[in-house]
């Protein structure tokens, strides 16, 4: 039984796609079990309080002192890393990134590649690139694997095959892989590892994203429990690394408490199982790691969000994925829904500059403001107040000043706009307001019976005989308390 | 150099009138709450790695070549790849040599070019050295070198580690600034605190994912 759940396929924007995965009631399940659990965990990774705050300030202290002095540290970590004999490349857009990767694959007449988990790469959608260029790509982080075989794109950043349970998983490996079906989560693995195996010893380049970029030393830091992260950046020949230009940090102790703050927020693990710090290919000397190392340094709209003093914040991300665990709408919906790379609210605000605001329009009021995000952030990306911010740029006239977001003013509409005139120019002018009260009670019974989407499910506002300053006016003159105070 | 220059000379264009911030790490939030007593050490980095399904032996440096023995023969297991020039590998092989029935010495001699589907299909268990544990997080630090490879303590189902107890450090900070890693870092630097794991299916725990199956550390209590 093939329980696949392509969610991604049926409908085209994201109301359409909520709509779909919120009648999914396995898929619902899948999601709330595994946020709960994460929750949970993050909140006992973290039990003292004082603790956690001082990191989370620590971590975004780093993460802003770093963006402080970002091209300086670009630089900086360039000069390091060449003199550690890792050759760097700049990339402004995925094209170019793809074009990178794809000429030094080529330049070693490569034709399989085992790829560690890297969201950069999901953002150049490497894959497809490289497979129409008759060069395999295959993943090699379990989650990862699992959506591959799939056709399907990761739906957590973390937790990329989240929205499957061990039953579809089982009947996936069955179906495309031939093996016999079992739900026993160890048996998967194994045969995940079985296969994953063959490729790491075969493949002829390794790909992995990077955690952190450490420009004091010239060092790669990724982190993951699995060993595929080590085994991609270790086996193969060649190893390409690729991520965002945010990532870069300067000093080496920097990553202590960034580290800590990752693992503990992503999975409320201490620390995971490897912390591979990478600062050179092969020595003259050694036995193995790939003779050569490369990072690919991608922009991809990252200078734009840079630009802007506030929506720079989002480069603070270290990418834990706690904004999606702890989010009521995330976890209804699923990460399919948000149809890009990125979901839940981290996505909303990075996404818009990567692929236009006018893209993704629906994702900065996909929220209901709770503020979880904001309050579990390890890095304290004010995440509810870039959405307020992303919900204005989105009704932006289009005669308003450079847009300060690409793809602003996607929502903008005139008539919206002169409601909301007319609704300042009420509330700012006693006449006027007196004059709207005194007619909107006197003329109740013409209030109109419709009123947009709220009337499809509710019945429509009518106004009160008399209004709230009427009343209260009446009550105060008849209350003893007032007779006492005069 | 185009896409290079066009990425600096936008971010130089945004901080324009700006100056970077100051460097206020406060390295007490990151040493602070995870110090321990030095009889506490062992205790916390055990729990830890324990928790973890790391196997814990406290040992000494005259017993632990037959610990290791006895481990992998209860295992079945019928070769252990080993770092013959270290001192380590010396004490194995000496302490071995006259032995029947132990399993078969296996050494990384070679590039891995010449020999990768022999390591990743034949060779059981490996045994390396560390350069130390750190206690607050419950993990192995190692530098792989020329004699104990990267690949070493990752390709063979079966990774056991040395352990000396003076090694372990009370935080990941104290650690690197002691070492004054900062200063220069190998090809590979790396802090193990398990064997392989994934949650990625449902979120259930399964050990031996791509990694060592099976994480073994030796702590030697009187180094």
């Amino acid at each position: 039984m093939n329980q696949r759940i392509p969610v991604t396929e049926l409908a085209s924007d994201f109301k359409g796609r909520a709509r779909e995965a919120l009648a999914d009631s396995q898929l619902r399940s899948n999601f709330r079990t595994a946020m709960d659990s994460l929750m949970r965990k993050r909140a006992d990774a973290f039990s003292d309080e004082d603790e956690r705050e001082g990191l989370r300030e620590l971590g975004n202290h780093i993460r802003a002192r770093s963006l402080s002095n970002l091209p300086d540290l670009l630089e900086q970590l360039e000069t390091k890393l060449t003199a550690n004999g890792i050759k760097v490349h700049w990339a402004e857009t995925v094209e170019e990134a793809n074009e990178i990767v794809h000429g030094l694959i080529e330049a070693h007449d490569g034709r399989q590649v085992v790829k560690g988990k890297s969201m950069v790469s999901e953002e150049m959608e490497m894959n497809d690139y490289l497979a129409d260029r008759d060069i395999e790509c295959l993943e090699s982080d379990m989650g990862e694997y699992i959506v591959q075989l799939d056709n399907e794109k990761p739906s957590h950043i973390i937790m990329p095959a989240i929205h499957k349970n061990a039953r579809q998983v089982s009947a996936l490996f069955n179906e495309k892989l031939g093996e016999h079906v079992s739900e026993d989560v160890d048996e998967l693995i194994q045969t995940g590892r079985r296969i994953l195996r063959r490729k790491f010893l075969e493949a002829d380049v390794g790909v992995s994203g990077v955690n952190f970029a450490i420009a004091e030393t010239g060092t790669l830091l990724l982190v993951e429990n699995e060993g595929n992260g080590r085994m991609s950046t270790t086996s193969p020949p060649v190893h390409i690394a690729v991520t965002g230009i945010e990532k870069v940090v300067s000093n080496l102790r920097d990553v202590v408490p960034l580290v800590s703050l990752l693992t503990r927020s992503a999975l409320g693990q201490p620390i995971t199982t490897y912390v591979n710090l990478i600062s050179g290919p092969r020595k003259p000397d050694e036995l193995d790691g790939p003779e050569e190392v490369h990072l690919v340094l991608l922009d991809n709209g990252r200078t734009g969000a840079f630009a802007d003093a506030q929506m720079r914040q989002t480069l603070n991300c270290i990418r834990c994925g706690a904004c999606m665990n702890h989010c009521p709408v995330y976890t209804r919906v699923g990460g399919h829904t948000y149809g890009e790379v990125y979901p839940g609210p981290i996505g909303k605000i990075v996404t818009p500059h990567m692929v236009g605001l006018d893209k993704v329009p629906d994702h900065p009021s996909a929220s209901s403001l709770c503020g979880a995000c904001g309050e579990v952030c390890p890095v304290k990306i004010p995440i509810p107040e870039l959405l307020q911010r992303l919900r204005q740029e989105n009704v932006q006239a289009p005669d308003h000043e450079p847009a300060a977001v690409r793809g602003a003013g996607s929502k903008y509409s005139r008539k919206e706009r002169m409601m909301w005139r007319a609704w300042v120019m009420l509330n700012t002018r006693p006449a006027f307001y007196k004059l709207f009260l005194w007619a909107a009670t006197r003329f109740r019974a013409l209030a109109p019976k419709k009123a947009g989407p709220w009337t499809e499910n509710h019945s429509a506002p009518v106004p009160a005989a008399r209004s709230l300053h009427d009343l209260a006016r009446d009550h105060l003159k008849n209350s003893p308390i007032r007779g006492e105070k005069s | 150099m185009s896409a290079r220059n066009n990425i600096l000379t936008k971010l130089r264009t945004s901080l324009a009138g700006t100056t970077p911030r100051p460097d206020e790490f406060d390295e007490s939030l990151v040493t602070g709450p995870w110090r321990y007593p030095p009889e506490q050490r062992i205790a916390r980095l055990r729990e830890l790695m324990e928790a973890v399904h790391t196997e814990v032996h406290q040992t000494t440096e005259g017993d632990w070549p037959e610990l290791v023995a006895e481990l992998l023969v209860k295992r079945e297991i019928t070769n252990l790849l080993y770092a013959p020039a270290t001192p380590h590998g010396k004490q194995l092989a000496r302490a071995w040599k006259d032995e029947a029935d132990r399993p078969a010495l296996r050494v990384y001699d070679r590039p891995i070019e010449e020999w990768k589907a022999q390591l990743f299909n034949e060779v059981q268990a490996s045994v390396t050295g560390t350069i130390g544990g750190i206690a607050a997080t419950g993990s192995l630090v190692l530098w792989p070198d020329r004699h104990e490879p990267r690949l070493m303590s990752l390709a063979p189902p079966v990774h056991i580690a040395l352990l000396k107890a003076s090694g372990i450090h009370d935080n990941w900070y104290d650690m690197m600034t002691d070492q004054n890693w900062a200063a220069g870092l190998p090809t590979n630097a790396l802090l193990v605190s398990g064997p392989s794991k994934t949650a990625d299916i449902e979120q259930v725990l399964a050990y031996g994912a791509h990694g060592p199956k099976e994480l073994i550390v030796l702590i030697l209590e009187d180094v």
